[in-house]
């Protein structure tokens, strides 16, 4: 049989500068004729490279009653596929000095092995044989066994630590209930136990197909011998339907809502949380400058009055949570002893109000920008694993087109005024439109945050 | 029939010859600091040969194992003695530099627990001539990251900056190291953040788990016992006084090293940190020594009531043995089998192979004297003691002679990813603090591979009947007693010792 494939290839290199900081990776793009994109990296710093795959494929696709599933059948990604018996994938990984893991979130799944570059071409046939035959070997047997594990998970990850299931209820309370993000990526335990082998032939056949898919090799390799291997090992997957990308209406939250958990804690946290853009919109920058401002460090607004000031409160964190179809802002802060939450949320309304009515100081947002700057020059050294050189060209590949969007994206920092930071509070910080999440001790609801109307 | 639709597919895909069509473009060079690429499209056919056709029956060849060269480790001294170690690493503008002395908790006072803990925080809360406020704000200006930090036996500050912030940051290194100021008020305020820690410990089972398992392990009278924090009593107790006294003795020339690694050069590096440190006095902090640590003379439980908890923390351990010991290599490649890798023995069977949790491990935490062995997962409440006799089995197991597949997976895991420990300045800095920190030759990183390939069957045997004993150790479970405690009363493993959070960590404090 003759196997007849076009490589599209952009061969680019820039190198851009900022200030001192050089944000540039070379790549080379090409999509073989089975829809799969690849993109290689080369470093040379020690001998050393990556294989990291994203599927456009996350929780936000499951199905009602299904919730949990995409990241389950992340687990059964690695016990094996048609010609990787079961436990091989990693004892073969291993034995060959590489290392493996994967994730998954709302938006997509993501898989790398890091691994000497002696070992590049086991790493090749792994992942693609599991792109092309994991269901072939697929068993109910395997789906039992990761389904305990990941109901493992939760209950460490989630139902026994303190605070553990804000994100979830938070979640839940963000996003209308036929949003993708309306249900937390790791599933209920009842949605856990219902998903059958049947399902996941299904999802396999929809969206673990080449098309599907982006693939980034990076480290030390040599591009045209990478190029032929992974051609080579890639091909003989067909091409999968489409897959239509996900949408969704922007979330819009009418009304403010006010809710209370109690927990085996020993103090009172709350978490005031907003809906704002999705990654790389306008807005998007100026919420993780804003979330420095008031909470990135000692000097920061909330640390200084709630904690350095008025000690009042243990800790406070701020951070836009971003994600490609809607972002969410999020204010978190734990009540010191005899502190109640209705103290803390009086004082982080009173600083954002701040904001709004003034803007930050040059300095303020300098002080953020330099921060993010230094953030991006550390991303320049480590190739592999998660949030690695390899990692973030896929995610830039995935959300932007453009896998070197290093520069770019410090620029949207760079550009930055004290008077974006202001307009994106006024804007998104609305006080008729949050969610306020009281988690307390049990029986201790009077050291909640008034309830709507009361404060 | 699964098998046959595997090799039908397998066939198809390897069969026949053909001819590649590939479309590339050509970087136009980029001259001057202009952005600019133009596209040339070339069409180049290439055929595949047989050998480029996969061939899925059996895993690929691995190539030879690579070699990594790296820059060399140079060795200088300021002109009061300081030693300097520096790896020069130019792909990124960055610089790490770490001033480490000896000294650490194990040199806290009985009554003073959580000294150098403290010390080393209060250090950031003030120095030269900035407040703790000013000095914050100034260093993340500069995006550089500067933090004081005390471990069991060393002490430091480490620093981590922007080649382009180099100088600014050094002069905010330096004063930390040499000019904390300890103001009164900010201990006051530290103490508060640390007493509402111990507070919040409370919730926590695997701080709850880890303490007593310290506890146990050490007891009372030996440093490794006690956290390193401090208890109630003692973190009330610190004075400014004993704040200085601990940095005088402690950061002193004599006493600390400095490591420097990233985008710069002897020449460039040493005029900086002689400025700053040369003019530093020496004077030799007297080393104390330590009561021997009792080993486990027999097999406890030690069960601590969290009622409802989904899950049970299990810390299974004894002592260990010291980072120095001759057995360094085959214990490391014998607990990569029983607990240190994913396809390692303890995570296989409770994870893989019985979903009992989402992951099991063991480690040797090695130190300057004996640390501990400790086994651990989080498991499900209902199979708690499920899990453990699979735990019992394990510990047992890896007392018998391992399969050479094994052996050498181990070895090869442990050998052929070593160089991901090179890639940025932070993970070159932490490898040279282990050269520093144990007198290490500077030819470790060279030897390291050889040393561990030179590991055999016997090695790990012999090191797992030395220091893994099962019939003498420590059990550690936080947990749901009333659901688990009588199915562990029927493993027969030994005494069930009950405790309540309050007996491993005290009243939560009340912070005024």
């Amino acid at each position: 049989m003759r196997i007849k494939f076009l490589l599209v290839l952009f061969l680019i290199g820039f190198i851009l500068q900022f200030g001192n900081a050089q944000l540039s990776v070379k790549y080379e793009k090409f999509s073989l004729p089975n829809g799969l994109t690849m993109i290689l990296h080369e470093d040379h710093t020690v001998p050393v490279a990556t294989c990291n795959i994203w599927y456009h494929v996350g929780s936000g696709r499951e199905k009602p009653g299904r919730t949990g599933f995409a990241h389950l059948f992340e687990h059964l990604m690695f016990m094996g596929s048609g010609h990787v018996p079961v436990g091989k994938f990693d004892e073969w990984l291993e034995a060959a000095g590489g290392d493996n893991n994967g994730s998954t979130t709302s938006d997509r799944t993501n898989y790398w092995e890091n691994f000497p570059t002696s070992a590049l071409e086991l790493a090749l046939f792994l992942e693609s044989d599991r792109l092309g035959y994991l269901v072939d070997v697929m068993t109910p047997e395997k789906v039992d066994a990761q389904r305990d594990v990941v109901k493992n998970e939760r209950r460490q990850s989630y139902e026994n630590r303190p605070y553990g299931m804000a994100s979830i209820v938070l979640g839940e309370n963000l996003f209308p209930a036929d949003h993708p993000y309306h249900w937390p990526t790791i599933g209920s335990q009842e949605d856990l136990s219902a998903a059958s082998f049947d399902d996941v032939v299904d999802f396999f056949k929809k969206y673990y197909v080449p098309n599907n898919a982006s693939l980034v090799i990076a480290g030390d390799i040599d591009p045209a011998k990478t190029k032929q291997l992974v051609t080579k090992w890639f091909s003989d997957v067909p091409l999968g339907k489409p897959v239509q990308p996900l949408g969704a209406p922007v979330a819009f939250l009418p009304e403010e809502k006010r809710i209370v958990l109690e927990d085996k804690v020993q103090l009172p946290r709350l978490y005031i949380n907003w809906l704002s853009p999705k990654h790389f919109s306008p807005g998007d920058a100026e919420l993780d400058v804003l979330a420095n401002v008031l909470a990135g460090g000692k000097n920061s607004r909330l640390y200084k009055r709630l904690v350095y000031d008025l000690q009042i409160a243990q800790d406070v964190s701020a951070y836009q949570d971003a994600s490609m179809l809607n972002s969410t802002f999020a204010v978190i802060a734990t009540a010191r002893a005899g502190h109640t939450l209705a103290e803390l949320e009086k004082v982080i309304r009173e600083e954002i109000n701040k904001i709004k009515n003034e803007t930050p100081s040059l300095r303020e947002v300098q002080r953020a920008v330099n921060q993010f700057e230094s953030g991006f020059l550390t991303r320049m050294e480590r190739v592999g694993g998660f949030g690695g050189k390899a990692d973030l060209l896929n995610n830039y590949y995935v959300e932007t087109g453009n896998p070197d969007y290093f520069n770019e994206d410090f620029a949207r920092y760079k550009a930055l005024t004290p008077e974006d930071i202001q307009s994106v509070a006024q804007t998104y910080l609305r006080e008729d439109g949050d969610v306020v999440l009281s988690i307390v001790p049990q029986g201790k609801k009077e050291l909640a945050a008034p309830a709507k109307g009361g404060k | 029939m699964k098998k046959s639709k595997v090799c039908a597919r397998g066939a198809s895909a390897s069969g026949g010859k053909s001819q590649n069509e590939i479309v590339m473009l050509i970087p136009h060079e980029v001259r001057e600091k202009h952005l600019t690429w133009v596209l040339i499209f070339a069409f180049l056919f290439v055929s595949l040969s047989p050998a480029q056709i996969p061939d899925r029956t059996k895993p690929p060849e691995l190539g030879a194992p690579p070699t990594m060269k790296l820059p060399a480790i140079e060795h200088f001294k300021l002109s009061n003695g300081i030693s300097v170690v520096l790896m020069e690493k130019h792909q990124v503008p960055l610089v790490e530099v770490e001033l480490i002395v000896r000294g650490g908790s194990v040199n806290d006072p009985n009554n003073k627990i959580g000294l150098a803990s403290m010390t080393t925080a209060m250090m950031e809360e003030g120095a030269g001539t900035r407040n703790s406020m000013e000095l914050a704000d100034a260093i993340d200006f500069l995006g550089a990251n500067i933090s004081a930090y005390s471990g069991w036996h060393t002490a430091g500050v480490s620093m981590f900056t922007p080649l382009s912030k180099l100088d600014d940051a050094m002069a905010l290194f330096g004063d930390i190291c040499l000019r904390p100021t300890f103001p009164k008020e900010e201990l006051e305020r530290n103490r508060k953040e640390r007493l509402t820690t111990l507070m919040q410990w409370h919730d926590e089972p695997r701080a709850i788990a880890s303490v007593q398992f310290s506890k146990t392990l050490f007891g009372d009278d030996h440093p490794y016992g006690k956290p390193t924090i401090g208890n109630e009593k003692s973190i009330r107790a610190l004075k400014v006084d004993d704040l200085k006294k601990f940095h005088q003795t402690y950061f002193r020339a004599d006493n600390a090293r400095i490591i420097v690694v990233g985008d710069v050069t002897g020449s460039m590096i040493l005029p900086k940190l002689e400025a700053i440190f040369g003019k530093w006095e020496g004077g030799k902090a007297e080393q104390q020594s330590f009561p021997k640590a009792e080993q486990m003379k027999e097999r406890a439980i030690y069960l601590i009531d969290k009622p409802g908890a989904p899950q049970s923390e299990i810390r299974i351990g004894r002592i260990g043995v010291e980072r120095m010991t001759e057995d360094y290599y085959a214990l490391r490649v014998m607990n990569t089998i029983l607990g240190g890798s994913f396809t390692s023995r303890l995570n296989q069977n409770l994870r893989e192979q019985h979903g009992y949790t989402y992951g099991a491990s063991s480690n040797f935490d090695f130190r300057v004297m004996p640390g501990p062995f400790l086994a651990g997962s989080a498991v499900q409440t209902a199979i708690t003691d499920s899990a453990l006799i699979e735990f019992m089995k394990e510990l047992n197991r890896i007392l018998e002679a391992v399969p050479d597949e094994e052996l050498n997976r181990a070895k090869n895991y442990l050998t052929l990813r070593y160089p991901e420990n090179f890639q940025s300045v932070g993970q070159i800095t932490n490898q040279l603090a282990e050269i520093v920190n144990y007198d290490l030759p500077d030819d470790y990183f060279n030897n390291y591979t050889k040393n561990v390939l030179a590991v055999t069957k016997d090695d790990v045997q012999r090191v797992a009947k030395k220091y893994i004993d099962p019939e003498n150790i420590a059990i550690i479970i936080v947990g749901d007693r009333k659901t688990i405690e009588k199915p562990l009363e029927a493993l027969k493993l030994g005494k069930i010792v009950n405790l309540t959070i309050q007996d491993v960590l005290g009243k939560a404090p009340k912070v005024e």
